[in-house]
């Protein structure tokens, strides 16, 4: 009997029990509505997908050869979503919300063009900027970690704070490295520079090792190792974790510690990644510490949804530049991306329609007794 | 007029999940006393909250003194004369007894202003001429459990209520107040109310009840003449099979001493201190039974020795070892098992699959480790495989079902197989059979005694006083944080006991020699 029940199971059904599916879906949602948009606007909506195809695949449309550095510039933007996704996922999954990546982001690109501007350069002088990117941003969540663990301050607010005086601090601290004007500092030494990777044309460069690397870790800790045991344990139950000897303050510190290490490294990459010449003076914030939300949100704080959500917000970031050129608003690929976090949303939304489904199953099997 | 005065007539109540009733059927008698009996999640509040309209049920009809009604809310079940008595007092603790009753209705004179001395006169009425015992003008803060449930029984009165159902009223009750609650129950009858009490407990049964309905897992099993039947037919109406009361219990081999407590003293996280003084010392072999009502510190007692709670003064020292400021870990590690009361809150984590829940508790140690140093979820699986097959823990997917899908029976198992497969010297038991079927209960039970029997030493937290006589050799009785008297297996019945526990909630500080 038992067994039929199982087979006769829906697609919907099986959708609704999917993750990943749903993770889709959302995506698939947001691409509907922003087309309609850009209907609506009176725009074709098929030179917005061309454009994101030619950033997917490196295709220049106009004259029908290949343009590889789309391809390029899509990694190299992907690459700070990744790691700020990884940034806001693993606290997720201690069941922390970490809002701070972007502070973290800051004071990692602030420790990277100190060091890149201070230190005489040597040849290997960007793997000590990308280290001093990685203390400064692990410093900066660990802090919040602290507080949150031994004091029960909430993240959140502890976050918000610290990115606002990230940007400050960022800003005093440059002012007075070697060259500080009001926008930017002396020019970067060579040495300091990621080195392009490639496709040399564009901006993608080595940081790309580090960001698989930074996924390998992060599927590494959370899946296999004992840290990652205790943390998801924490997550999902502080009590039950503490009351079985797991040390939960280790659990959210390490977890933030960790988190702001990707972060920094994400402003380390930015930084040094070719795009800009002289070190930054910075008046506002990047925005990929809170891209990174997103990102997690979409990759639903897995290694691999993090790193497949963080290429899809890299494709419609380069996409904005073609979008412009064919007339149509790039502004339509930031909507996308909030229309994906609303409908993100859809998650428990979906849930409340599962348990519905079950119950009216249900109802209808007890009454046709 | 009918003879009914309660119908309820194939009533179907859907919850996610679960169908809660199934097609029930039941029929009380005006003037009636009538049980509702089955185990917990059979369906019985269910089909109460349904008469009180607390829920609508997705098919029945229900018929009051013959009169078909649909009850949509409590106001339209308390406007037909029907009053409930939860379990969970609805009561305003500042407040006077009769302002509580009059709450929402309160008379007033016609200026508008405030009558309260006519309610006073009225509830001094009600109360004498039932025999309550509650006085108008005491807090609720001021006066007993026992009479909380009065005044919720008044306030069904005051409302002149025909019908009046108890959710299991005798849970949060000593044994002289559950004798004082039946006296009561008697006199409604008497005074031509008719009565529904919801409770899984025979005796009561036996007690008080003309006629007694069972349901079994969300189906109507059969209504009988209490008088006609058997403490032991009615035990296996209920659980659909037959029931051993007794647990055949060994000799006991009492050893040294394991646990040694002392002065002990610990306070909640509102820094109020539960556990005051309080010496006690548990030997290898023997089980500690902790005997009191709900809230006299039992809780802070159990988490002050496993080290959710810090002490505030005294010692707690386990096998010779002092482990009164050592750290939760190191306790487990030194050797302290513990079965938390709440199962959901401290015991296990849910979304876990139960291969991750069995090792949570050691999965940090080397030999969870392969040898790359990354864990070893196979061995993880096998521990597990090897305890669900051990302790009968029925689940969906072996050793990879989410641990909070299964049954509380199975979940209690999964926690007490971790507890007892870590081998500790001192094992903190605590309600470790509330909510379970009773299949489940006797499984742990005697799982209980064989470890018992094995040299343990285990302390029993326990609001089931049967449970308490039943397993323990030595019985503490709790109040207020205190230990008022330790006595051995046989010395003491269920009413000494009950007077221990109640004791000193009325006399504070008064001792009673063990």
């Amino acid at each position: 009997m038992k067994d039929n029940t199982a087979e006769k199971k829906s697609f919907f059904d099986r959708l609704l029990d999917s993750d990943v599916m749903i993770s889709i879906l959302v995506v698939i949602l947001g691409f509907i509505v922003g087309t309609l948009l850009i209907a609506i606007v009176g725009k074709n909506p098929a030179d917005m997908f061309s454009s994101i195809f030619d950033s997917m695949f490196g295709m220049a449309r106009n004259n029908g050869t290949w343009n590889f550095r789309y391809i390029g510039e899509t990694f190299a933007y992907s690459m700070p979503y990744i790691l700020c996704g990884l940034a806001m996922g693993l606290p997720a999954r201690v069941g922390l919300f970490n809002i701070g990546a972007e502070g973290q982001y800051i004071m990692g690109m602030t420790a990277a063009q100190s060091v890149a501007l201070l230190v005489t350069p040597f040849p290997g002088l960007w793997v000590f900027c990308i280290i001093a990117a990685l203390i400064a941003g692990s410093l900066w969540g660990g802090i919040v970690g602290i507080l949150k663990a031994k004091y029960n301050v909430s993240e959140v607010v502890a976050t918000i704070m610290l990115n606002y005086i990230a940007l400050y601090s960022s800003r005093l601290i440059s002012f007075q490295l070697p060259g500080a004007t009001t926008y930017n500092t002396a020019t970067l030494p060579a040495f300091s520079k990621l080195t392009k990777f490639l496709i040399p044309t564009s901006n993608l460069n080595v940081g790309v090792f580090f960001v698989i690397i930074a996924v390998a870790v992060y599927y590494f800790v959370i899946n296999k190792t004992k840290l990652g045991f205790a943390m998801r344990a924490t997550g999902f139950n502080k009590n039950a974790s503490k009351c079985s000897g797991i040390s939960t303050v280790k659990s959210i510190t390490t977890s933030m510690l960790i988190a702001g290490a990707f972060a920094g490294m994400a402003g380390a990459i930015v930084l040094l990644g070719g795009a800009f010449p002289k070190g930054r003076i910075i008046t506002g914030m990047d925005n990929y510490g809170f891209m990174g939300i997103a990102v997690s949100l979409v990759g639903n704080n897995t290694a691999i949804g993090n790193l497949l959500a963080g290429i899809l917000f890299g494709i419609l970031k380069q996409s904005q530049s073609l979008m412009q050129s064919r007339n149509i608003p790039k502004e339509i690929t930031l909507i996308i991306q909030g229309l994906i976090v609303v409908f993100i949303s859809l998650r428990s939304g979906l849930e409340i329609i599962k348990q519905r489904r079950n119950t009216k199953k249900l109802r209808k099997e007890a009454l046709s007794k | 007029m009918s003879d009914y005065a309660i119908e309820m007539l194939n009533i179907t109540k859907t919850f996610p999940g679960i169908i809660a009733n199934d097609n029930i059927t039941i029929r009380v008698k005006d003037n009636e006393v009538h049980a509702l009996l089955g185990e917990n999640g059979a369906g019985k509040s269910t089909l109460m909250s349904i008469l009180f309209g607390a829920y609508v049920a997705d098919n029945g009809i229900i018929k009051i003194f013959g009169k078909e009604e649909k009850i949509k809310n409590p106001n339209i079940a308390t406007n037909l004369g029907i009053g409930m008595v939860h379990q969970h007092f609805k009561l305003v603790h500042n407040y006077t007894v009769t302002e509580n009753i009059v709450l929402g209705r309160e008379p007033r004179n016609k200026f508008g202003i405030l009558q309260i001395g006519i309610a006073e006169k009225k509830v001094q009425e009600l109360s004498d001429k039932y025999g309550l015992m509650v006085d108008p003008k005491a807090k609720i803060d001021d006066i007993s459990v026992g009479q909380q449930q009065r005044v919720e029984i008044l306030k069904t009165l005051y409302s002149n209520s025909k019908i009046i159902i108890f959710d299991e009223p005798t849970a949060v009750l000593t044994p002289q107040e559950v004798d004082e609650l039946m006296e009561i129950i008697r006199k409604l009858k008497k005074e031509g109310k008719t009565i529904i009490l919801i409770t899984h407990k025979l005796k009561e049964i036996k007690a008080v009840c003309d006629k007694c309905s069972v349901l079994r897992r969300g189906k109507y099993i059969d209504t009988v003449d209490v008088a006609d039947v058997s403490e032991n037919e009615l035990a296996s109406m209920m659980v659909g099979r037959p029931v051993k009361f007794d647990i055949t219990k060994n000799p006991i081999k009492r050893g040294k001493v394991m646990l040694d407590v002392s002065h002990l003293t610990v306070k909640d996280h509102l820094h109020v201190e539960k556990v005051r003084d309080l010496t006690l010392q548990i030997h290898k072999g023997e089980i500690l039974g902790i005997a009191g009502v709900d809230g006299n510190g039992q809780s802070e007692l159990l988490m002050g020795l496993c080290g959710m709670l810090p002490v505030s003064s005294g010692t707690i020292i386990l096998d010779g070892e002092d482990i009164t400021h050592k750290t939760i870990k190191q306790r487990i590690e030194i050797g302290l098992g513990h079965v938390p009361e709440d199962r959901h809150k401290y015991g296990m984590i849910k979304e876990f699959t139960l291969s991750e829940n069995a090792v949570l508790k050691d999965f940090y140690k080397p030999k969870y480790s392969t040898k790359y140093k990354t864990l070893n979820f196979p061995l993880f699986k096998e521990i597990a495989t090897q305890e669900i097959e051990e302790f009968d823990i029925r689940t969906g997917l072996g050793a990879d079902t989410v641990a909070g899908s299964l049954s509380g029976g199975n979940q209690q198992k999964a926690i007490v197989a971790r507890e007892i497969s870590l081998s500790p010297k001192v094992l903190l038991i605590a309600q470790p059979t509330r909510g379970l079927d009773v299949g489940a209960i006797e499984f742990i039970r005697k799982r209980i005694l064989e470890e018992r029997d094995k040299g343990q030493a285990i302390l029993l937290v326990s609001f089931e006083l049967d449970e308490i006589m039943n397993l323990c050799d030595r019985i503490a009785a709790i109040s207020k944080g205190k230990i008022v008297g330790i006595f051995n297996d046989g010395e003491v019945n269920v009413r000494e006991i009950g007077l221990m526990m109640a004791s000193s909630e009325k006399n504070e500080g008064e001792k009673i020699e063990g």
